[in-house]
């Protein structure tokens, strides 16, 4: 990566930072959702749906101000994590909030569909086998929704690679801190020169989607294929 | 271990008001689609919550509804083989066959895993995937599974309907061997009377919800009054004991001091065969019928005419075999002067008589 300057590479290396975490740890939250909106019905569900999918449909702007006066040091939330250190404000750690947060209902709608797939004839079946829920789902849903997992997850991560409008309203646009990729693409064009650092970014952001959708292409293939038994 | 039903639920279009007690063996559920046989057997299952009823298999309460008592489906112990087999797809034939047999680990085993796999001759599909397997494959290793997980019961529920005729036999060679060498009660749920001719040791008729008849083949299906799948279906059971095998390819078959004749049969001398002979093959003969091709006839007197409500009717004739039933024109029964109490001859050809209508029976 000797092309990259280290303005450039430190942009990209938080944006892998951010995304990787902003995944990871929304997929157990991804899957437990997806599972509570394919499977069940209780009053409200309707308004889980919206809520789930409130960040696709709201402008990035109006979502990235939201979360600043719910996770900013003086909102309700953000206070409170203060007082046990956990602080979003301004720091990477918010930047993966956004992501996450914008990427969800992304993650959620791909992970429903193959949940909405999969025959519940085979869970009453292992039912009646003896397996209690928790195991139902250990032993036939989570094995049989694992590509729709890795689909979800991959277009999570380079929806969270993207990111920008939530982020830089939530925390800003600090080098080092709180730069991601598109953050950083943005400032360079803001200054004369930039052009030149810009377009590395720009090329480092094509092939990581590109990358992402093909190894989420060819894994969905190879687990789908596994799964079958074909 | 026996097996006591009772359930009250309400169905689109009508109410389902069951009550049974079913004794070891196979009983089958029997009537035609829509009667609510699936609805009985998935609130057995525990997959279905009906509106009242209780359920006890042996000494097991697995539900009562008066008593509030519900045992959610993975506590049941019961053993179900649904119509489509229902296998893992990402399971091979052998974690299939291990599934239910790991949950129930605590338990002493009441069948090994090499026995079954013996008996349904899965032994060269155990690496396989379910995807890999033909439907009658698929279907006994969903048999060898439902048996492995050490079940106080076994449901069926038309687990031949999406097989071919040839695959529906083989699969019922299987379900009798079953039957046969394990304890396990079985309920078999079927609109087909030749399924169940074959297999039931009790049959409980439904229709429209409700109970119609319940008691031994031989007696359901002896009875015109009992035609829940229609007249075409009708078809008397014959039970018998093999005589000898003949050289010619018959084997010759004593059906309570009446001899029959059938084509040649794999049950050897003495075992006890169940014969089922469709109404729609049996002629009548007001007289002794001489100079005649078919080798099998029975004499006795005619039990009741019922007319249908086309050009047909079933004669149900009471004979030293049995009571065999006959569909003859309701002209035919005019000209014959067919009534209760007239005497006459049930004429039964051989080769009318296929290898699906002939059970072998412990």
């Amino acid at each position: 990566m000797a092309w990259l300057g280290p303005d450039e590479w430190s942009a990209v290396a938080l944006s892998l930072k951010v995304a990787g975490c902003a995944t990871l740890v929304t997929l157990p939250l991804g899957v437990f959702v997806a599972y509570v909106l394919a499977r069940w019905s209780f009053p409200g569900k309707q308004l889980l749906n919206g809520i789930v999918h409130l960040p696709l449909i709201l402008p990035p702007v109006v979502t990235g101000y939201l979360l600043l006066l719910t996770f900013g040091t003086r909102g309700p939330v953000g206070g409170l994590l203060q007082e046990i250190g956990i602080v979003f404000a301004f720091r990477w750690t918010g930047a993966a909030l956004a992501a996450g947060v914008m990427a969800f209902p992304l993650m959620v709608r791909a992970i429903r569909l193959s949940i909405e797939a999969v025959d519940p004839g085979l869970e009453q079946a292992a039912a009646t086998l003896g397996a209690s829920r928790l195991w139902v789902f250990a032993t036939v849903t989570l094995p049989l929704i694992l590509p729709g997992i890795l689909t979800g997850g991959i277009l999570a991560f380079a929806k969270a690679m993207g990111e920008f409008g939530a982020t830089i309203t939530f925390v800003s646009n600090i080098p080092g801190q709180t730069q991601t990729l598109p953050s950083a693409i943005y400032a360079f064009l803001q200054v004369p020169g930039g052009e030149t650092s810009a377009m590395r970014l720009v090329l480092v952001s094509v092939a990581v989607a590109i990358s992402a959708l093909m190894l989420s292409e060819w894994l969905a293939r190879r687990v789908a294929n596994r799964v079958a038994g074909t | 271990m026996s097996l006591s039903v009772r359930l009250t639920h309400a169905l689109a279009g009508f109410d389902l008001d069951i009550a049974f007690d079913a004794p070891p063996g196979v009983t089958a559920l029997f009537g035609r689609s829509g009667a609510g046989k699936t609805t009985i057997v998935n609130a057995v299952a525990g997959l279905l919550r009906p509106d009242a009823g209780r359920v006890v298999v042996g000494d097991r309460v697995l539900f009562d509804t008066a008593l509030g008592r519900w045992l959610p489906p993975h506590q049941r112990r019961v053993g179900y083989v649904f119509q489509e087999g229902r296998l893992f797809p990402h399971l091979s034939v052998r974690q299939n066959l291990a599934y239910g047999r790991w949950f129930a680990r605590r338990a002493p085993a009441t069948e090994s895993q090499d026995r079954v796999v013996e008996m349904l001759g899965i032994g060269h599909l155990l690496d396989r995937r379910p995807a890999k397997l033909s439907g009658g494959e698929k279907q006994r290793v969903a048999i060898g599974r439902a048996l492995l997980a050490n079940p106080g019961l076994i449901l069926a529920d038309e687990p031949l309907a999406a097989l071919d005729v040839a695959r529906k036999s083989e699969i019922l060679s299987y379900l009798e061997r079953v039957r046969d060498e394990v304890s396990v009660p079985i309920l078999y749920v079927s609109h087909s009377a030749a399924e169940v001719a074959r297999i039931a040791t009790t049959v409980v008729v439904l229709q429209d919800g409700k109970v119609q008849r319940q008691g031994p083949a031989t007696e359901v299906f002896g009875d015109p009054s009992v035609l829940p799948t229609g007249v075409r279906a009708a078809g008397a059971v014959l039970q018998a004991i093999v005589v000898r095998h003949h050289a010619d390819g018959l084997t010759e078959i004593d059906a309570g001091g009446a001899r029959l004749f059938l084509p040649l049969i794999a049950q050897s001398p003495g075992r006890e065969v169940r014969v089922r002979i469709a109404a729609h093959e049996v002629l009548l003969s007001r007289g002794r019928p001489e100079g005649l091709s078919a080798l099998n006839i029975l004499s006795g007197t005619v039990d009741q005419v019922r007319a249908g409500d086309g050009p047909g009717a079933i004669v149900s004739v009471r004979t030293q075999a049995g009571p065999v039933l006959a569909r003859v024109t309701r002209r035919s029964a005019d000209a014959l002067g067919l009534a209760h109490g007239v005497p006459c001859h049930a004429i039964i050809k051989t080769v009318s008589i296929a290898p699906e209508d002939i059970s072998g029976l412990v």
